[in-house]
C-alpha cells in the first residue's frame, strides 16, 4: 500500500509539470495582455511606455524562458506577484480569498450530504412512490433552474419585500459594533441565501447517485438474506444496504477536493462574495498570468491528490479491492 | 470626489463597458442636470454615504493604476495641483495660484500653505517635485507619463512655488498637474511606487483619510477633520464592491447602498414607483463619452466622402436614442460635449433623410441591383460592422443602423468579438470594415492623438485612418497655446472639418443617471456633474442613519 502511495505521488510531480506547461501556453495565446489594459487606446500610453511596461513584468522575454523562470519559482513555492497594480504577492491573494469560499463548499457540501443521502434512501426502499416521484421532480427542478435567476428572486423576496435576511457581501456594516454573538448571527444570516441555493443545485447530482446504488445494493443476495433471516427493515436499510451503497460516494468526496476551493463566479458575482471565482474570473479578465497559473495549478494539484485519496479511501474501506 | 479621474483618465480609457473597465457607478460627470435638494434641516455632521462600485480597487496611486474604481476611491485621500470645478474650468486645489509667461513655456504654481498629510507632515514643494521625479521614474509602471516628459525644468525655489518649464507652449500640460500629489517622506524609501504600502493604506492630503480596505468587498474612509477646504459634512464613505448590477439595484431599493448609477432601463422603469421615489432622488446630466460608427477609410467603400454623408443621412440618431437610451442621451455632432466651451454648436447637421442618402449614393455610382441592394462595378454595397461584445447599448445600435442601412439598399452584417481579441486582432491590424465604440470626451479638448494623421501605427488611436492637412495644423495650433480665444477657434473649425467630411457618423452622447438617497443634501448638479461639491454634502442630524460609526 504504502509503495502504491509513494509511486503515485511521484507520478504527480510530471503531470502537474505537464498541467502547468499547457495552461501556461493556453493562458499565454489568448487575444490581449497585461499591459492592454492600462495601455489599449490610451493615448498617453506611448510605445515606449509599452516596451518598459513588458520589461517590467518580464513579459520582454520568450515563452519558453518565461516559463522556465515561473517552474523555477515554483519549485520553491513562489507564485510570484501578481500584474494587478497593487503588485500583491500571489499566494497572499489567494490565501485571503480561501476561508470564505472554503467556508460556503464545505457548508453547502454539508447540506447536499444531509439531505441528499436520506431523499436517495427513501427513493430507492419506497420505488415509485410519491415520495419518490415528487423528489425527483424537485431536485430536478434544482438542477435545472439558472442560480442566478433563482438567486435573485429570493434576494426580491427575503431582502427587498420581507427584509429579513441581506441581499449580499458577507457582513453588515455595522459589524465592527455589534457583539460576539451579534457578530456570528451577522454572518451567519449573510451566508443563508448562498449556501441554499449552492445545495440546491447540487441536491439532484448527488440524490440521484445515492438512490441508483440503493437499488443495486438492495437486489443484492446478501439483501435477501438479511430479509429472509428477518431483520426488521431499519436494519436491513440502514446497516446492510446502506453502508454498501455508500461507498462510491468515497469517489465522490475525493472528486469534491479540488471544488473546495473552487468559487462558483456566478455566485459569488451575484452575492458579492469575494472568493476564490471572482479572483479567478479576474484575473483571467485582466490577463494577470501569475494569479491565474497560481490557481491552476492549486486546482491541479488538489484533483490529482483528491483522486488520489479517493483510490486510497476506498481501498480501505472496500476489502475486495484490497488485493495486495 | 471623482473629479480625480476626470483629470487622470482623461479620454485615456475608452468607453467600453467591459471587464473590469465596467463603469457602472462611474459614469458620475457633467452637464446639466435635474432634481434639487430641498433642505429639510441645517448642514450636520454625522452619517455615512455607501456607494456601489461594480469593480474592486485595484491600488490607491492613480499614477499606476487604470481603471475607473481604483481612480475614484484615490480621489477621497490625494489632491492634485489644480482641477476642473463645477463649469469644467481649471481651478486651484493644492495650488493656490498660477500664472503662466508670456511666451506659454513656464507655469508658476503657488501652493496652499498650511496644509498637512494626513500622518501631520506639512506638505510642500517638495511632495511636487518629488511625484514628477516619480512620474517620469522608468521603474515606475505608469502610463501617465507622457506628459510629464514634455517637461524640460522644474524647480522648486521655496517650499510654496513649484515651476514647470516646457520647450514649448503645451497647453494641456496645466491639467496634468491634476495628477496626484504623492507623500516623499512616505514614499523616498520605496523605488518602486507601485510596490510600496501605500499603494495599499494611502495618507494623502484629501478631504477623506483611509480606514480601511477589504479586498473584494469594501474601501471605507473617514473624514478628514483638518481638510484645507473645510471639514467634510458626511463622516463616512464606504465603497462597496459588487459586481453584479442587477445585485447592487435591490441593494439600493433594501437601503444596503445609498448611491450607484442606473442604466436608461431601470431609470426609466424600474424607478418610477412611489416608494422608489420617497427614498431617492435621481439626477441626469450628459455624460462624458460619445457612441460612433466609425469606417476604416482606406475601404474603397469609405474613402468617398460622399458615402460617409450619405450614411449620416441613412442613420437615424433619434431612433437610436429613443430605442437604446430610452431618451436619455443627445445627438453627437463632433467630438465634445455639448455645453462645453470647445463644442461647436454650428456644425454641418445631418437630418435623417434616406431619400437623400440614397440620391447621394446614387450621384457616388451605387445603383440598386435585382435584389435592391446598392453595386457599383459589379460589387455590392454590403460590409461588416465590428462592436465588443457585451456591450449591449452598442449591439442594439448596430440592429438600428442595420435596418436604417437596409432601407437604402446597403446591406451590413454585425459582428461582436471579445474586447481583447476585438482590439487586438481587428482594430490594431485594421481588420474591418467599419467598427462601432465609443470615445471618452476629455475636458482638455486636445484630440491629436485620436485625429492627427500621424497617430497611424498599430498601438496608436487614429484607427480609422484620418488625414486631413487642416485639421493637422489645427490640432498642433490648439495645443500650443494657452489663449482660450484662439484655441477655441482651432477646435470650432476641426469640428466643422469633422462634421462635414464625417470620417465616422458621431451617433451621441448618452447622459449619466444617478440614484442618491433623499437624505443627503446640498446636491447641486452642474455641468461638471454633481460629486464636485462632495464635502458640502450633509444630513440633517434627525435622518442621519448610520449613527453608530463612533
Amino acid at each position: 500500500m504504502l509503495r502504491y502511495i509513494v509511486r503515485r505521488v511521484l507520478l504527480m510531480v510530471p503531470m502537474l509539470v505537464g498541467i502547468s506547461l499547457i495552461s501556461f501556453l493556453v493562458i499565454n495565446m489568448a487575444p490581449g495582455g497585461p499591459i492592454g489594459i492600462a495601455a489599449d487606446l490610451n493615448p498617453k500610453a506611448t510605445a515606449e511606455y509599452r516596451e518598459r511596461l513588458k520589461a517590467y513584468y518580464g513579459l520582454d522575454q520568450p515563452l519558453h524562458v518565461r516559463y522556465g523562470r515561473w517552474l523555477g519559482r515554483m519549485i520553491t513555492l513562489d507564485f510570484g506577484d501578481s500584474f494587478s497594480p497593487d503588485g500583491r504577492q500571489v499566494s497572499e491573494k489567494i490565501k485571503e480569498r480561501i476561508p470564505v469560499t472554503l467556508a460556503i463548499n464545505l457548508l453547502s457540501m454539508a447540506l447536499i450530504f444531509f439531505i441528499a443521502i436520506p431523499i436517495g434512501i427513501y427513493s430507492a426502499v419506497r420505488k415509485d412512490s410519491w415520495f419518490d416521484r415528487i423528489s425527483t421532480v424537485a431536485v430536478f427542478t434544482g438542477f435545472a433552474v439558472p442560480t442566478f435567476w433563482l438567486a435573485l428572486l429570493l434576494m426580491i423576496l427575503f431582502g427587498v419585500k420581507l427584509g429579513w435576511l441581506p441581499i449580499s457581501g458577507l457582513v453588515s456594516l455595522e459589524h465592527a459594533s455589534l457583539g460576539a454573538a451579534g457578530k456570528i448571527w451577522d454572518r451567519a444570516r449573510h451566508l443563508i441565501l448562498p449556501v441554499l441555493l449552492a445545495g440546491f443545485g447540487g441536491l439532484a447530482g448527488f440524490s440521484r447517485y445515492m438512490r441508483s446504488n440503493m437499488l443495486e445494493v438492495i437486489r443484492q443476495d446478501y439483501i435477501a438474506t438479511a430479509k429472509a433471516k428477518g431483520l426488521p427493515e431499519r436494519k436491513v436499510v440502514f446497516r446492510h444496504a446502506m453502508r454498501n451503497a455508500l461507498l462510491p460516494v468515497i469517489t465522490i468526496l475525493g472528486l469534491s477536493v479540488p471544488d473546495l476551493l473552487g468559487g462558483s463566479v456566478i455566485f459569488e458575482t451575484i452575492f458579492a462574495i469575494p472568493g476564490m471565482g471572482q479572483l479567478f474570473y479576474q484575473g483571467v479578465m485582466s490577463r494577470d498570468y501569475p494569479l491565474i497559473m497560481g490557481i491552476l495549478v492549486i486546482g491541479a494539484f488538489l484533483t490529482l491528490i483528491g483522486n488520489l485519496l479517493a483510490d486510497v479511501g476506498y481501498a480501505l474501506a472496500d476489502p475486495r479491492i484490497r488485493t495486495e | 470626489m471623482r473629479r480625480a479621474l476626470l483629470l487622470l483618465v482623461g479620454f485615456a480609457v475608452l468607453a467600453g463597458d467591459i471587464g473590469l473597465l465596467a463603469g457602472c457607478a462611474g459614469e458620475k460627470k457633467g452637464g446639466a442636470g435635474k432634481g434639487a435638494a430641498g433642505a429639510s434641516g441645517p448642514p450636520a455632521y454625522g452619517d455615512a454615504l455607501v456607494d456601489g462600485s461594480i469593480g474592486d480597487v485595484s491600488g490607491f496611486v492613480s499614477a499606476v493604476t487604470s481603471d475607473q474604481p481604483s481612480h475614484a476611491a484615490a480621489g477621497f485621500v490625494f489632491n492634485g495641483l489644480v482641477r476642473y470645478d463645477k463649469n469644467l474650468q481649471l481651478e486651484g486645489e493644492l495650488a493656490e495660484s498660477w500664472e503662466v509667461s508670456k511666451d506659454g513655456k513656464k507655469i508658476t504654481f503657488h501652493l496652499r500653505e498650511n496644509v498637512k498629510w494626513h500622518d501631520g507632515a506639512p506638505f510642500s514643494s517638495g511632495d511636487v517635485l518629488f511625484t514628477y521625479r516619480k512620474m517620469i521614474d522608468p521603474r515606475t509602471p505608469t502610463a501617465y507619463a507622457e506628459d510629464f516628459k514634455q517637461v524640460s525644468r522644474v524647480l522648486a525655489p521655496d517650499p510654496y512655488t513649484f515651476i514647470a518649464e516646457y520647450d514649448k507652449p503645451f497647453a494641456p500640460a496645466l491639467a496634468s498637474w491634476g495628477m496626484h500629489i504623492l507623500p516623499k517622506h512616505l514614499l523616498e524609501e520605496y523605488p518602486d511606487i507601485s510596490k510600496s504600502p501605500l499603494n495599499k493604506k494611502p495618507v494623502g492630503t484629501g478631504p477623506y483619510r483611509f480606514l480601511e480596505w477589504k479586498t473584494g468587498e469594501k474601501v471605507v474612509f473617514e473624514e478628514n477633520p483638518d481638510y484645507f477646504e473645510g471639514r467634510p459634512y458626511i463622516s463616512r464613505v464606504v465603497i462597496r464592491v459588487i459586481p453584479d448590477p442587477a445585485t447592487m439595484f435591490l441593494e439600493l431599493k433594501s437601503g444596503g447602498i445609498d448611491y450607484m448609477g442606473l442604466t436608461p432601463l431601470q431609470f426609466t422603469r424600474q424607478t418610477e414607483t412611489p416608494e422608489f421615489k420617497n427614498s431617492f432622488n435621481k439626477y441626469r446630466y450628459l455624460s462624458f463619452g460619445y457612441t460612433y460608427l466609425g469606417f476604416r477609410l482606406s475601404h474603397p467603400f469609405f474613402s468617398d466622402k460622399r458615402v460617409r454623408q450619405a450614411i449620416a443621412h441613412a442613420v437615424n440618431k433619434k431612433e437610436i436614442i429613443d430605442g437604446v437610451l430610452f431618451g436619455l442621451g443627445h445627438e453627437a455632432t463632433g467630438p465634445y460635449k455639448p455645453g462645453t466651451w470647445a463644442y461647436n454648436p454650428n456644425v454641418k447637421k445631418f437630418a435623417y433623410d434616406p431619400a437623400k442618402a440614397k440620391a447621394i449614393l446614387g450621384e457616388a455610382g451605387w445603383k440598386p441591383g435585382r435584389d435592391g441592394i446598392l453595386a457599383k462595378d459589379g460589387r455590392k454595397f454590403a460590409f461588416t460592422v465590428l462592436t465588443n461584445a457585451g456591450n449591449e447599448s452598442r449591439a442594439k445600435t448596430a440592429a438600428i443602423i442595420q435596418q436604417n442601412l437596409a432601407a437604402v439598399g446597403i446591406k451590413m452584417e454585425i459582428r461582436t468579438v471579445e474586447w481583447a481579441a476585438f482590439i487586438n486582432e481587428f482594430v490594431k491590424k485594421r481588420k474591418f470594415d467599419a467598427l462601432i465604440l465609443g470615445w471618452t470626451i476629455p475636458q482638455d479638448p486636445d484630440l491629436f492623438d485620436i485625429w492627427n494623421s500621424a497617430k497611424t501605427g498599430p498601438d496608436e488611436l487614429n484607427h480609422i485612418g484620418y488625414a486631413n492637412a487642416e485639421v493637422d495644423r489645427l490640432l498642433e495650433k490648439g495645443r500650443r497655446t494657452f489663449d482660450m480665444e484662439q484655441r477655441k477657434k482651432a477646435y470650432f473649425r476641426i469640428q466643422e472639418i469633422l462634421a462635414d467630411e464625417q470620417p465616422i457618423v458621431f451617433l451621441y452622447v448618452p447622459d449619466a443617471l444617478q440614484a442618491i438617497h433623499k437624505r443627503f443634501h446640498g446636491i447641486e448638479p452642474a455641468p461638471a456633474g454633481i460629486d464636485y461639491n462632495f464635502i458640502k454634502w450633509y444630513v440633517p442630524k434627525g435622518e442621519q442613519k448610520y449613527t453608530t460609526f463612533r
